[in-house]
């Protein structure tokens, strides 16, 4: 595979040619800087497939298109299957003799939002690991259905607002776990399965080359972090994915050939959960004297997962 | 390199089967599917046909037809040819993506062997998933026996990929009847069906890294519209590139096929009109009732679905009194789908020239449709062209037990 090496920010931000920075998403949107730094990770050809969801609509409006390679969009849930059909494809055609360019090294992603990944495009995704084919899969995980104008998903984190699960006089926000969707990829025996953050960029393409670089399915789960639907500004998307990683509200870390668990980040200074959410609109009415033991829930729930994936790590099973 | 198959002039297939040597002859690139009842058998047969060494392109069975539908599109865009089979209510979970597949203007090629839709679960014959599919955007071409599954199946490839077509192909078969019948059927030679259909010419393929290209995008009020336009009008004008295809295909087989079939039209008084194997039976009853009761009976049956032979229907029916549209499928609130495309393709005569048409729902969850029913209709079509009007509710429903059912009640002006 040709990796790609980037060495500083300012090379990283000029470096892609491949995906426009002319496009919808909003000012400060992190799904971009997940796509960039996927492009930034290869040279080699790309075919990506991507779900319905912010990323898709704002990428591929008629006449436009920011996709400067292969690209494809069926619907809201079959991605990771337009991936895996042009994967067929294109090993049926490399045996049979009919490619242009039979040398060239191509690559297959699917980018998903979460509402497509850990709810909607479920199966498909599991069905198409189970086959084995030859991709990367993408989650940009903004903890809800950000396109549609941020209704929950199985991803929304516990305590957060969404628009079909509110916080209100009675009511807390969402009151489910998030789904544990590293854990269940890992589980398909897929090879690669990792959770990233783009501001953690160097780590981040690693990552990716490392999926990219495996043969058969992979699958990372991003953070994205979503000025909208989290209610932060603009300016500081980098800002609150630090918070979301200092916190260990999203620990970083993979998992090899479904059990080899390996910590990728390891915050100096672990921050409590609270600068995290008191960062964010969608979390301010847990700070309501009647909803603090919600803060408390999530803190408590933190520290046991990183004691979870330290001691997996150690165990090495 | 896949092995070449011995067949011989004279084969004895039924018609799943018949579906699974043309998808082997076309050298499809990939097949991604998912078994159902009826259709299984194709799926089976092909897999059988990778693992004895005589494909050589991918076979991706999937966890579903949603899915099944989505692997081809995906494969189609990345430039070759594709293939597929289902039936049924794994036709009802495809019908997103084939839109999608017809939107993108991708020439997959779907065997639809036709079974009742729930609920109630049937697994019998009749028309109610290729009626939920009429609006897909498809070209649509009808098999009435196991010959014309294999037949149509290699005409479709070489449609559907027409760079003046460039869309999506189902084939249409009655569930058991046709695809479970064994019957004689007479195959090309490998290298002759391979010749027939020629080799895939990729357009705008995503492996195609020199030309990068952008598939799906979004289009809202300011292009969707021209869009679909476009595409109705490829469609409709697809029936060009159907008609030279059929023609090669006489030429190449010596069997002759045409957008409509018609059967005995050319004195007939009195006509039905069907899909399916119906179209065999009510040959039969008509053939019967010349002999034996002097009754000018006909046929005539849409081998192309869509685009809908209208100018040929209309020419077809023009001057005979009354004709029959028979619809296996329940309209649910309405008259049947055939029924309307011929009274649409009517409209324009002069009324001395209109014949009188009525609407039967028949056959619905595998009900037996005989030769003494479709001759009972075809005299009941008498006694309304001897009458010169409509003496019985203009919908009715053949072979249900329990009292006549009927709607809609003729008028006379
Ligand atoms: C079958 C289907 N159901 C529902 C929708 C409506 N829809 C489009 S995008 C979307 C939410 C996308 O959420 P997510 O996958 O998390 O992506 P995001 O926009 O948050 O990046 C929904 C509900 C659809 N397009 N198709
Ligand atoms: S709503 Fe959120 S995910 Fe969608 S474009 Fe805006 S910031 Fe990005
Ligand atoms: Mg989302």
């Amino acid at each position: 595979m040709a990796i790609r090496s980037v060495k500083n920010l300012k090379e990283f931000s000029t470096a892609n040619e491949r995906f426009e920075g002319a496009h919808l998403l909003c000012p400060g949107c992190a799904h971009s800087m997940i796509v960039r730094e996927l492009m930034n990770a290869t040279d080699d050809n790309l075919v990506i497939a991507t779900n319905t969801g912010c990323l898709e609509v704002s990428t591929a409006v008629y006449p436009y298109t920011s996709w400067d390679t292969s690209w494809i969009h069926i619907g809201f849930e079959n991605a990771a299957t337009a991936a895996a059909g042009a994967e067929a494809m294109y090993k049926a055609r490399k045996r049979k003799g009919t490619l242009k360019d039979p040398d060239a090294p191509v690559k297959f992603v699917a980018f998903g939002g979460d509402g497509s990944t850990y709810d909607i495009g479920f199966q498909w995704l599991s069905g198409a690991v189970e086959r084995g084919h030859d991709f990367t899969y993408i989650c940009l995980d903004n903890e809800n259905y950000a396109n549609t104008g941020g209704q929950r998903s199985s991803s929304t984190p516990v305590g957060a607002h969404t628009s079909t699960a509110q916080a209100g006089r009675v009511s807390y926000g969402k009151k489910q776990k998030k789904k544990d969707m590293v854990a269940i990829m890992a589980a398909h025996g897929a090879p690669y399965v990792a959770q990233l953050a783009p501001n953690k960029w160097k780590i981040m393409a690693k990552g990716f080359q490392k999926a990219l670089e495996t043969e058969g399915p992979c699958f990372i789960n991003t953070v994205s972090a979503c000025t909208t639907e989290w209610k932060f500004d603009a300016k500081d998307t980098i800002h609150i994915t630090d918070l979301a990683t200092d916190t260990l509200m999203f620990p970083i870390y993979e998992i090899i050939n479904g059990h080899e668990l390996n910590i990728l980040y390891r915050p100096k200074n672990v921050l409590p959960v609270e600068e995290y959410l008191a960062a964010q609109g969608r979390y301010k009415h847990l700070f309501k004297p009647e909803n603090r033991h919600v803060i408390e829930r999530i803190q408590k729930e933190i520290d046991e997962k990183w004691e979870y994936l330290q001691r997996r790590e150690e165990a090495k099973v | 390199m896949a092995e070449k198959m011995e067949l011989k002039s004279t084969e004895v297939w039924d018609g799943n089967y018949a579906a699974a040597q043309a998808l082997r002859q076309a050298q499809v690139d990939v097949v991604a599917a998912y078994p159902i009842t009826p259709s299984t058998p194709i799926v089976e047969t092909y897999g059988s046909f990778v693992a004895n060494g005589y494909i050589d392109g991918e076979f991706v069975m999937v966890e579903s037809e949603h899915a099944a539908m989505s692997g081809c599109v995906g494969a189609a865009a990345a430039g070759g040819r594709v293939a597929t089979a289902t039936s049924s209510q794994g036709f009802m979970l495809m019908i997103e993506v084939l839109y999608q597949a017809s939107g993108m203007r991708l020439p997959i090629v779907l065997n639809v062997v036709n079974r009742a839709i729930a609920s109630p679960l049937n697994v019998r014959g009749d028309h109610g998933d290729m009626y939920a599919g009429r609006d897909s955007g498809w070209v649509q071409l009808d098999a009435f026996n196991a010959q014309e599954a294999y037949d149509l199946n290699l005409c479709a490839f070489k449609i559907g990929e027409d760079i003046n077509v460039r869309l999506p192909v189902m084939v249409h078969q009655d569930g058991f009847v046709t695809s479970h019948t064994a019957q004689n059927v007479h195959p090309l030679s490998d290298d002759e069906a391979y010749a027939f259909i020629g080799d895939y010419k990729p357009v705008d393929e995503m492996l195609d890294f020199s030309k990068p290209v952008t598939y799906g995008a979004q289009t809202e009020e300011d292009w969707h519209y021209e869009h679909k336009a476009k595409q109705h009008r490829a469609l409709m004008d697809s029936y060009v590139v159907i008609d030279r295809v059929f023609e090669a295909f006489e030429k190449k087989t010596g069997r002759k096929y045409k957008r409509l079939e018609t059967y005995m039209m050319e004195d007939a008084e009195v006509a039905i009109l069907a899909l399916g194997t119906t179209v065999e039976t009510s040959i039969l009853a008509a053939k019967q009732l010349r002999e034996e009761e002097g009754i000018k009976a006909g046929v005539v049956a849409p081998r192309v679905i869509r685009p809908f032979p209208l100018n040929e229907l209309r020419a077809a029916l023009a001057g005979i009194k009354c004709v029959a549209a028979l619809d296996r499928s329940c309209p649910m609130g309405a008259m049947g789908a055939l029924y309307n495309e011929t009274c649409g393709a009517l409209a324009t005569i002069p009324a001395e020239q209109r014949p009188l048409v009525t609407n039967f729902i028949y056959g619905l969850g595998g009900r037996d449709f005989a030769v003494d029913e479709a001759k009972r209709i075809f005299r009941e079509q008498k006694g309304h062209a001897d009458v010169g009007h409509i003496t019985t509710h203009v919908q009715q429903f053949s072979g249900l037990r329990g009292p006549k059912l009927g709607f809609y009640e003729s008028k006379r002006s």
